[in-house]
């Protein structure tokens, strides 16, 4: 290492979960209620997030929300320069997309490329009446016209800085750091 | 680590176990792929594919085409008969041409065993095998390790026999150095004239009788029986065949568990393998044909993103969890 990296905690496990608890009041809202709507998280941990977000959902309105996942990998623009990833996730999707409100979920939203990539990915499986994107951390640095509809913590990041964030289900526990 | 391909794939001889594993764990999420309303991802969006076939092929050729398609790269087949191939063209001019019109990988078929590791050597696309000669069917045996792996959770320590030609046989070599390697035991069965001399040195366990080849395996690997043999005298007659070496209900009867049974096509029906068998519950034969798909799509993918010194550098500038 060139040199001495300095973490500091962005979110920790109460933080975290009182940020889910209002990501998931803003997408009931910005659903106008449950009616059509569908969660869809971006492997891996936008996985994760998506399915804690509707059990939020299910709790408060009382109501099955169906969710997916999506692995983008194929759909990336940079397989000559990144190559190959050795493990692909799996790509779930339940119920057809086509006059759904599908919600993308995923945990940093950065330069964009992924949800263009997801984009792209989601309108070859149907025709959803609307796309809505939804992130656990914005850190700026967009490459692409692109922008959360809902958002838990925003921070301002540089290009060398990364942003971590651990869930339960994968790391054992809620966090997220911001490495510099 | 993670374990990379290299440029070509020509065989599974000189392949790691990890570079296998690598494939067929790649190929688990292609299968879903084929199972979308769009059967189509832009992975290799741009790449162009020819496929090269100096011999006769349905199956491969055709398994090849759809997983180019479905990875959205362009392709051209080329056919030996028709081509300037048939007007005394080098197969290495034939190869330089096609790269002069800059094209990214080459699939290839050739009567000739080592063929396509010649080719590999000579031009700078990437080179996938299939088939060549007496040699090695690398992706063939893919799918039927996938296969193997699908219905039994694993690979390691299952007994996997392969009947019939094993001597002439391309598939039943790339089969044996996959199987090997993966912590499989081996066996062969069939006609003496029909079996590599020395075969036992491998590790490979020879069944002179098919009944204790049923009695021993867990999945049997029928292998084609090629209908010149007979004329070349390797054996009597193909009634004689399937009296003696046949997979049949009644052979397969005795064994004490359920066998797997898997074929590469095309099948002779009532000469290596009885057609209640090949349309039986426990025949594999069409699902080899899917995963040959989902393999030969894991293969093109990962071949295609051979730049490893850029995905190194890529790599230390990305930072966890932001893309």
């Amino acid at each position: 290492m060139p040199h001495k990296s300095d973490r500091t905690i962005l979110l920790d496990a109460r933080a975290m979960s009182r940020a889910l608890q209002r990501m998931a009041v803003a997408v009931a809202e910005l659903a106008h209620g449950t009616a059509d709507l569908v969660l869809i998280g971006i492997q891996r941990r936008g996985v994760e997030l998506a399915e804690r977000i509707a059990k939020l959902i299910e709790k408060d309105e009382g109501v099955v929300v169906p969710r997916g996942a999506l692995d983008i990998t194929l759909y990336r623009d940079d397989l000559e320069t990144v190559g190959p990833k050795p493990v692909i996730g799996e790509t779930r999707l339940p119920v057809d997309l086509t006059d759904k409100h599908a919600v993308i979920v995923d945990d940093v939203l950065y330069t964009g490329r992924t949800v263009r990539a997801a984009l792209d990915e989601l309108v070859d499986f149907g025709r959803p009446k609307r796309i809505s994107l939804c992130v656990l951390v914005d850190r700026g640095g967009r490459e692409l016209p692109i922008q959360a509809d809902v958002v838990g913590q925003v921070v301002k990041t540089g290009p060398g800085d990364r942003v971590e964030v651990q869930v339960e289900e994968v790391d054992g526990r809620d966090q997220v750091d911001l490495v510099r | 680590m993670t374990a990379t391909l290299g440029k070509d794939l020509v065989g599974l001889e000189h392949m790691t176990p990890e570079q296998i594993r690598l494939i067929l764990d790649t190929a688990e999420p292609f299968k879903e792929v084929s199972e979308r309303p769009i059967k189509k991802v832009p992975a290799l969006r741009g790449k162009t594919i020819v496929n090269l076939f100096f011999e006769a092929s349905t199956r491969t050729r055709i398994s090849f085409e759809f997983a180019e398609k479905r990875l959205s790269a362009d392709t051209v087949n080329v056919a030996a008969s028709g081509s300037s191939v048939s007007k005394g063209e080098t197969l290495v001019d034939t190869a330089k041409n096609l790269e002069a019109m800059r094209i990214d990988m080459v699939v290839i078929r050739h009567p000739s065993s080592g063929a396509a590791g010649f080719l590999g050597q000579r031009i700078r696309s990437n080179v996938i095998n299939a088939g060549d000669g007496k040699h090695e069917h690398p992706t063939q045996a893919l799918l039927d390790l996938l296969t193997i792996r699908d219905k039994h959770g694993k690979i390691e320590g299952l007994k996997v026999c392969l009947v019939g030609d094993v001597l002439h046989s391309r598939v039943a070599r790339s089969n044996l150095w996959g199987l090997t390697k993966l912590g499989a035991q081996v066996g062969v069965c069939g006609p003496h004239t029909l079996m590599p001399r020395g075969i036992e040195e491998l590790g490979v366990k020879f069944f002179p009788r098919i009944e204790e080849a049923i009695e021993w395996a867990d999945v049997l690997n029928v292998l084609r029986l090629q209908l010149e043999r007979m004329e070349k005298g390797f054996i009597p007659s193909l009634r004689e065949y399937y009296r003696v070496w046949g997979v049949t209900p009644e052979r397969l009867e005795r064994s004490p568990r359920a066998i797997t049974i898997m074929h590469p096509g095309p099948l002779n029906r009532g000469v290596e393998i009885d057609s209640r068998v090949a349309d039986g519950p426990h025949s594999a034969i069409l699902d080899q044909v899917t995963n040959g798909v989902a393999v030969r799509m894991a293969v093109l993918y990962l071949l295609a993103g051979g730049r490893p010194e850029l995905a190194d550098a890529a790599k230390r500038g990305a930072g966890g969890g932001t893309e």
